[in-house]
């Protein structure tokens, strides 16, 4: 039975961290613009078809695939905010709601046109694989999964720490009006950070793709579990989507297993209420500015 | 200046019953003698789409084979239903204004009640192809004409096809796990295997009934509580998404039970399953109705469908085809489109010739065909064959389950 637990909770983490980069991207874009991506899942659809696109024809592990379907996500994230989602920054909040919905059923109509409405497998051998240590069984195409995306968050961290742009991001997340002052060209500041922040979901979903078959209508799916996480770990905080993808992905699997499997969403959903009732902001947002 | 037009209540009345009149009745009653138009729906599009597409392939190819057997002009309307229950009543009334005199569908007992209501409530006959849950025949329906066995006839088929299987292969599992998906379909099944297993006296003991959402993408936590169980016999009741799932999670998780055999569920004879497991899909069991492949012309059918439709001629094929040459006899036998005169002549069908293991092609006085039978399958280098019961098995069960790291 230990085990078992065992084994159960190591699934929950390592998917736990893939969703922490999917919930990472809707996170970053609010911390910054105050804009709530409603076609985030839709961005992660689009890199579940990237990483199928490109092991179709390339063969290469999907895993390998994230940095490409993450840099292809960053451009179309970049041009859209530059073409049309800085037009809608200062307008009211359900003109954004709109448009970003508006964004998910185009892009769930073209993913329908384009590559109709059957399920793509990415039929590799690893996805009948495990590694054995000792007693765990891990999922070879899990742990592979939520290495590069621990790689990807790592490196995403340490871009906002390090580089000026990745500073310039923060300044603007922090003090907007400072920020201003001091001369950081915002309106770039905000392409960069939609660019980043779809990027994320980009790569996720190239992650994602050898587990959930590719097929457009995954992304409600993927947006509100983004959305539970960030609401579980606070809007806007980059360690509440980090804790907050593990805590979810661990409560689910350990709610399938003690309780039953067809009560994990619900599980999520009840997280999700009392972390409302006991802190509004989440585990670790801070008081709206 | 302005004209003041009084409109009295009869004027009211009179109006509206032409609008009545006019617009829910469907224009195909006004057409006498153009082909008899038919609303098939189904799930085209949507988590449940590929089985959707696949009906629609055995409709189309039956519309086909009706023709040139000489059969009615048909013209077939299909309808999406999205994967979602509650649309199949939208598009059932969107295909009955459109002119249609018939319907056909679905491949889910959700939308199938859904379609009924509108078919009903119009009075258009109903050919349900593919839908088990009981119910459907059980609401006092008018218009609805089974030809799939509901799911306490099914689910009795299949457990005594399973108890069977240890007289035949001399090998007795004594315990059995369920995996269920957790919907109408697969709740329904679920309870129906509980009253038969007792009922039949099977003498294999079900340790633990484990039920999964309908969405779900990740099925690793059920396989390990499953393959925790220490159960000879695993009893999945899935579609092929889950069924593809179950077996990867498996050979993972490295648990090679007895055997798997599914009590009467879509999934693994689909060619979605084999295409996507392999040799790792071979050895699973299901029991469903299935076309008789010793029978003449059965096998040529289904040789011919592959061939010309880019498919395996499954269960979802073969339903949809047979429901399609039970239509044009009705319309044959009616000599009309009016809905009225197909129902008449559905109700009085009797096709002793025809492709799904069982007796005859009849309706009783629910509208449901009692006479099909259900057969067990086994994947085999990569295809379902039948392997019982003996008058119709094509090969034989390889029983025990041959360990997926011994593949």
């Amino acid at each position: 039975m230990t085990t078992l637990y065992l084994n159960v909770i190591a699934g929950g983490i390592l998917i736990g961290i893939v969703y922490a980069l999917i919930a990472l991207g809707l996170t970053i874009i609010f911390g910054v613009m105050r804009i709530v991506n409603f076609a985030h899942g839709e961005m992660v659809v689009i890199g579940m078809y990237v990483g199928y696109g490109i092991w179709s024809v390339t063969k290469i592990p999907p895993w390998m695939i994230a940095p490409v379907a993450a840099l292809a996500l960053f451009m179309l994230g970049y041009a859209l905010q530059r073409s049309i989602v800085n037009a809608f920054i200062e307008r009211p909040q359900h003109a954004q709601f709109i448009l970003f919905i508006s964004f998910a059923l185009i892009i769930t109509g073209l993913h329908l046109v384009l590559f109709g409405p059957d399920s793509r497998p990415i039929d590799i051998i690893e996805s009948m694989q495990s590694y054995s240590i000792g007693p765990l069984r891990l999922d070879v195409v899990r742990s592979q999964a939520a290495l590069m995306a621990l790689a990807l968050i790592t490196g995403l961290i340490l871009f906002l720490r390090q580089s000026m742009l990745g500073r310039s991001i923060r300044a603007a997340a922090d003090n907007l009006i400072g920020a201003q002052v001091i001369g950081i060209r915002i309106r770039n500041v905000y392409s960069v950070t939609a660019g980043i922040g779809m990027a994320c979901a980009g790569a996720a979903g190239a992650l994602v793709a050898p587990m959930f078959d590719t097929q457009p209508f995954l992304a409600t799916d993927f947006t509100l579990i983004a959305f539970i996480i960030v609401i579980v770990g606070g809007l806007g905080s980059l360690t509440g989507a980090l804790l907050g993808g593990v805590i979810i992905g661990l409560s689910e699997a350990l709610a399938a297993l003690v309780f039953s499997p067809a009560l994990k969403t619900v599980f999520s959903y009840a997280l999700l209420t009392i972390v409302l009732i006991w802190r509004p902001n989440g585990l670790f947002g801070e008081q709206s500015r | 200046m302005s004209k003041r037009i009084a409109v009295n209540r009869r004027q009211v009345l009179a109006a509206g019953a032409g609008v009545i009149g006019t617009g829910i009745l469907p224009r195909g009653v006004r057409a006498h003698g153009a082909p008899v138009k038919i609303g098939v729906i189904l799930y085209l599009s949507g988590v449940q789409a590929f089985m959707g597409q696949q009906t629609r392939k055995g409709n189309e190819f039956g519309g086909i084979y009706a023709k040139e057997a000489g059969g009615p002009p048909m013209e077939f309307i299909y309808g999406d239903a999205e994967s979602k229950p509650e649309n199949g009543r939208v598009v059932a009334e969107r295909l009955i204004r459109d002119g249609c005199t018939l319907l056909i569908g679905t491949n889910d007992s959700g939308s199938t009640i859904s379609v009924a209501q509108a078919a009903e409530a119009a009075k258009i006959p109903f050919l349900i192809n593919i839908a088990s849950a009981p119910q459907i025949t059980e609401q006092g329906f008018t218009q609805i004409f089974r030809n799939f066995p509901p799911a306490t006839t099914l689910v009795g088929n299949a457990v005594i096809r399973i108890k069977e299987l240890g007289a035949t292969t001399g090998i007795e599992p004594k315990t059995a796990v369920i995996l269920h998906v957790n919907d109408t379909f697969g709740q329904g099944i679920m309870k129906g295997v509980d009253i038969v297993w007792e009922k039949v006296k099977v003498p294999i003991k079900i340790v633990e009934r484990i039920s999964y959402d309908v969405h779900a993408r990740d099925l690793s936590v059920e396989v390990a509580k499953a393959k925790a169980t220490g159960a000879d016999l695993l009893m999945p009741i899935t579609r092929v998404s889950d069924a593809i799932l179950i077996i990867r999670e498996m050979v993972k998780q490295n648990w090679s039970p007895m055997g798997i055999i599914s009590p009467g569920s879509p999934g693994p004879y689909e060619k979605a399953f084999t295409d996507a497991l392999g040799k790792y899909g071979d050895g699973y069991m299901s029991c469903v109705p299935w076309y008789n492949p010793t029978k003449a012309g059965a096998r040529e059918i289904a040789v011919r469908f592959e061939k010309e439709m880019d498919g395996r001629f499954d269960l979802n094929a073969a339903f949809a085809f047979e429901a399609v040459q039970i239509a044009a006899d009705a319309i044959k036998r009616a000599n009309s489109n009016e809905p009225a005169a197909i129902h008449a002549a559905l109700k009085t069908t009797d096709i002793k010739d025809h492709i799904i293991y069982g007796g005859p092609i009849r309706f009783n006085e629910k509208g449901q065909n009692p006479n099909i039978g259900v057969v067990m399958l086994q994947n085999q280098n990569g295809r379902p064959v039948v392997v019982s019961p003996a008058d119709a098995s094509e090969a034989k069960a390889v029983f025990p389950l041959v360990p997926f790291d011994k593949r």
